[in-house]
């Protein structure tokens, strides 16, 4: 089975350990965590992540120009936010961001 | 014509852990309906029961308007902030989780279960320094009457969140009726009916149903039975 490759930005640590173990709990998924955009993006260019999953410690212009540039690295990469920090909504957002769930 | 969706009870999502059983009405951890991710700014709704003893383990949020209502039994929060505390039926908790937070919640008691709802609300303000809340309401300020147990202003009744949202709860006699008026255009309400049956315009209600009704500015809500509800009334549109 394909593992979906994710690459989380989170510049809280222990929000980022969470968000790294919960996402490699699930067998489809394996995450690579970066506090720093500039690491990430530069993995991204060289790695086939499937999705971009943005956690804390970002404020909107930063988030914003972050967004343009993995944009830029990867065309159509589903980008999306995570919020609450901690497990609850972590699943629904990556399926959301990996389309609708075929039966 | 106000929109409105129906979530019946029964087909809330579920899990069992043992220690923790929880009714979710949106969307959460292992339950996922794309249908059902959030009313508005109102993401989370769930209705967990904890056996005695047992309890969620520090963990981190962030970003994230964080309630708890006990509704039988006694919890017991602990966070990174220094806060210890014991939330009782008839307190109300309120946690902004801003910047970075851990909490614990546990059980207070060894054998009896403790009920309360789980509510989440996206802030409107992101990165907030973090901060806890809790206020204990009058039950008889609730009886054939809406009582605010949150806001969006901390010198108003009850708890406040970064979030213009207001929540009331009301415990009304069977045929007692009122019609609420929205505080915001753009706004919708999420009923949650906690006891007994009510009607809300022409929809029926029965003991934890969900209701949410939008783009009107007032419903009336009447009590078919002696009923206790929730009314939550958040930003259907809101920026992050």
């Amino acid at each position: 089975m394909a593992q979906t490759a994710i690459l989380v930005l989170c510049r809280h640590p222990e929000i980022q350990a969470t968000i790294i173990r919960l996402i490699n709990n699930n067998a489809e998924w394996t995450a690579t965590g970066f506090a720093e955009p500039a690491d990430a993006l530069n993995d991204l260019k060289n790695k086939p992540y499937g999705l971009v999953l943005l956690g804390s410690g970002f404020d909107e212009t930063e988030e914003n120009e972050l967004i343009l540039a993995l944009q830029h690295i990867r065309k159509g990469i589903p980008i999306v936010k995570h919020y609450g920090g901690g497990s609850g909504l972590l699943s629904a957002e990556i399926y959301q961001g990996l389309g609708p769930l075929i039966a | 014509m106000a929109n409105t969706v129906l979530h019946k009870a029964d087909t809330r999502g579920f899990a069992n852990h043992g220690w923790l059983q929880s009714h979710q009405s949106f969307s959460f951890a292992n339950y996922y309906n794309p249908e059902r991710i959030h009313f508005g700014a109102l993401r989370v709704l769930n209705d967990d029961t904890v056996l005695g003893g047992g309890g969620f383990g520090k963990h981190p949020h962030d970003n994230m308007e964080i309630i708890s209502i006990p509704l039988s039994g006694d919890l017991e929060h602990k966070d990174s902030m220094g806060n210890t505390a014991v939330i009782r039926n008839g307190d109300i908790q309120a946690m902004s989780a801003g910047t970075g937070i851990y909490h614990s919640e546990y059980n207070k008691d060894a054998n009896e279960a403790v009920k309360f709802l789980q509510i989440w609300v996206f802030p409107n303000q992101r990165n907030v320094e973090p901060r806890y809340d809790q206020v204990t309401l009058d039950p008889a300020d609730r009886h054939n009457k809406l009582q605010q147990v949150l806001s969006p202003n901390p010198d108003d009744a009850g708890v406040w969140i970064y979030q213009q949202a207001w929540f009331h709860l009301g415990e009304f006699d069977k045929g007692v009726s009122t019609t609420y008026q929205m505080k915001a255009e753009g706004d919708g309400i999420y009923v949650f009916v906690l006891k007994g049956d009510v009607k809300v315009n022409d929809q029926v209600l029965n003991t934890r149903d969900g209701f949410g009704i939008w783009n009107t500015s007032e419903f009336t809500i009447i009590a078919e039975s002696d009923a206790e509800f929730l009314l939550m009334e958040v930003p259907m549109e809101f920026k992050y």
